[in-house]
């Protein structure tokens, strides 16, 4: 479960990046988070991910009280939240087999676990044929699920995709939405950050509307509620 | 991070030195070139060291003693002068040895025709423990009754003592300042090597790796190329010196100069060489690597 409870965050070039944001993701939940440029989502995404610590209140991700975490317990809280980037952010020079299981050799998974975990995974992703290409090798959708298949593999509770279809053309990042959707229904909390009004839309989940660091709207009425404020 | 990881971390770290070629040859040269500049130096003052010392071994004093004693008297003296501090031994040279040692130490023979032993005195050939004090031993003989006159090259001596002293701060400074140098290099080349790899770092991080298990390959990468380095540094050194002993034994005027073969060297340099490259590998790849694991 994630949540936040009135969060404020300022950096230290004295920005207000969010201002008083609470909010609740249940476990097993899909939610979008919209919003424009500079409005905060970034922000949401980096303190659920323990990059950074909130100014005041508090952020509570999957049992862990993140405003006072230790240091070396982050490693532990990250590995219960799986994260997608726009650029996909993969190792070049690993083949897509390496790609995801280092994902589960940095956590110390037994390899004779990573050589039955892998090829399961890069089988619910698509990508089953091709586990000894490179990512340079791979479409930009084929990279996207790479990515997927990477936040996936060590069974997160939590995945968070932050512009996943950002690169991707509107059938590629339909296919990759309904990716993230099918691994939602097998009971992984969702939260996926988008411009993409057409996809939010089609997919009528929970939409969480932000901007200039606050939550303006936050309902089942998908991208028409945030345009309508 | 488990034991398990441990055989994978390694492949890791190997992996890492040929998928990253250039910045390793690149870390590789530079400990080569540290390290053959700190071993030549090394080489030199150890050379230069036993030469002072065999110098300074020949440096002895000469104790003259009075002419109107008699054989036994004269002898006699040499207990006393044993008994100096400082004093390591004291071999007594009667007036005909000192003259049969003069003629023998000059080729005209026969220049020598008629000068008698008598002519000459008694004298101790005196070896003195540390000829750093040798003026303040020669104070203390001259007060010896018996004693006349003492010859002793107490300057040569002081000033061998100053260049050995002279030598040993060299060595020093000069090793503090290489390896400096060669840590700041290598520091700074280990860097760039992960500026090249700080996507991947953060990705690691991402992912829930500890800063143990991101760390291990890096260092183990970094401690193989310090070691490679040390082994290149190692054979080159052993090559260059063995060849200047050959050059130096084609010049007759070099001839002077005794230089120890490597064998004598082979286990001082090794020793240097393998904990040098180590320590600079590790210390590089453990500092360069801080700063992109505050993710």
């Amino acid at each position: 479960m994630i949540e936040f409870t009135n969060v404020v965050k300022s950096y230290s070039v004295g920005t207000r990046a969010l201002k008083g944001v609470s909010l609740q993701i249940e476990d097993g939940e899909f939610a979008f988070l919209v919003g424009p440029s500079g409005s905060g989502k970034s922000t949401i995404i980096k303190l659920i991910t323990g990059e950074l610590k909130p100014t005041s209140g508090t952020v509570h991700v999957n049992g862990y009280s993140l405003e006072r975490i230790r240091k070396r317990e982050i490693p532990y809280m990250r590995r219960t939240v799986g994260t997608v980037f726009q650029d996909f952010r993969l190792i070049e020079n690993k083949t897509v087999y390496d790609n995801v299981a280092f994902v589960m050799r940095a956590i110390g998974t037994r390899e004779r676990e990573i050589r039955e975990r892998v090829p399961y995974v890069l089988n619910l992703v698509g990508l089953d044929t091709k586990t000894r290409r490179h990512p340079g090798e791979l479409s930009g959708g084929e990279q996207q699920r790479l990515a997927i298949a990477r936040a996936l593999v060590n069974n997160p509770s939590t995945i968070i995709a932050d512009e996943p279809t950002g690169n991707l053309d509107p059938a590629r990042s339909y296919e990759i939405m309904s990716l993230l959707m099918e691994i939602n229904n097998l009971g992984t909390t969702m939260l996926v950050v988008t411009h993409a009004q057409d996809l939010v839309e089609r997919f009528h989940k929970r939409v969480i509307a932000i901007d200039d660091g606050q939550i303006i709207s936050d309902g089942m009425d998908g991208y028409y509620h945030y345009e309508n404020q | 991070m488990r034991i398990s990881n441990i055989g994978y971390l390694f492949k890791e770290g190997i992996r890492g030195i040929f998928l990253h070629g250039f910045m390793s040859v690149a870390a590789i040269c530079v400990t080569i070139a540290c390290l053959l500049i700190g071993g030549s130096f090394y080489c030199l003052m150890y050379n230069v060291n036993i030469m002072v010392e065999d110098l300074n071994k020949t440096n002895e004093v000469l104790v003259i003693i009075d002419e109107n004693l008699s054989d036994a008297e004269a002898k006699s003296v040499g207990t006393q002068i044993n008994q100096v501090e400082n004093v390591y031994k004291a071999t007594f040279k009667s007036r005909e040895e000192a003259l049969k040692d003069f003629i023998a130490d000059h080729q005209d023979e026969e220049a020598f025709n008629g000068v008698d032993a008598e002519d000459l005195r008694h004298r101790f050939i005196v070896v003195l423990e540390d000829n750093a004090k040798m003026r303040q031993t020669i104070e203390r003989l001259e007060k010896i009754p018996g004693v006349v006159k003492i010859n002793a090259a107490s300057e040569l001596a002081e000033g061998f003592s100053t260049l050995q002293s002279v030598l040993r701060i060299a060595t020093v400074a000069v090793a503090a300042v290489l390896l400096l140098v060669g840590a700041i290099i290598i520091y700074n080349t280990v860097k760039l090597a992960m500026q090249d790899r700080r996507d991947e770092i953060a990705i690691m991080k991402m992912v829930g790796a500890t800063n143990g298990f991101i760390r291990f390959p890096y260092v183990v990468e970094g401690c193989l190329l310090g070691l490679f380095g040390a082994a290149a540094a190692f054979a080159l050194q052993w090559f260059l010196y063995d060849l200047l002993l050959r050059k130096l034994a084609e010049v007759d005027t070099l001839q002077l100069f005794s230089f120890v073969a490597f064998d004598q060297l082979l286990v001082p340099i090794a020793v240097i060489f393998a904990a040098a490259g180590f320590f600079v590998g590790y210390v590089g790849s453990w500092i360069s690597i801080r700063k992109f694991l505050d993710v």
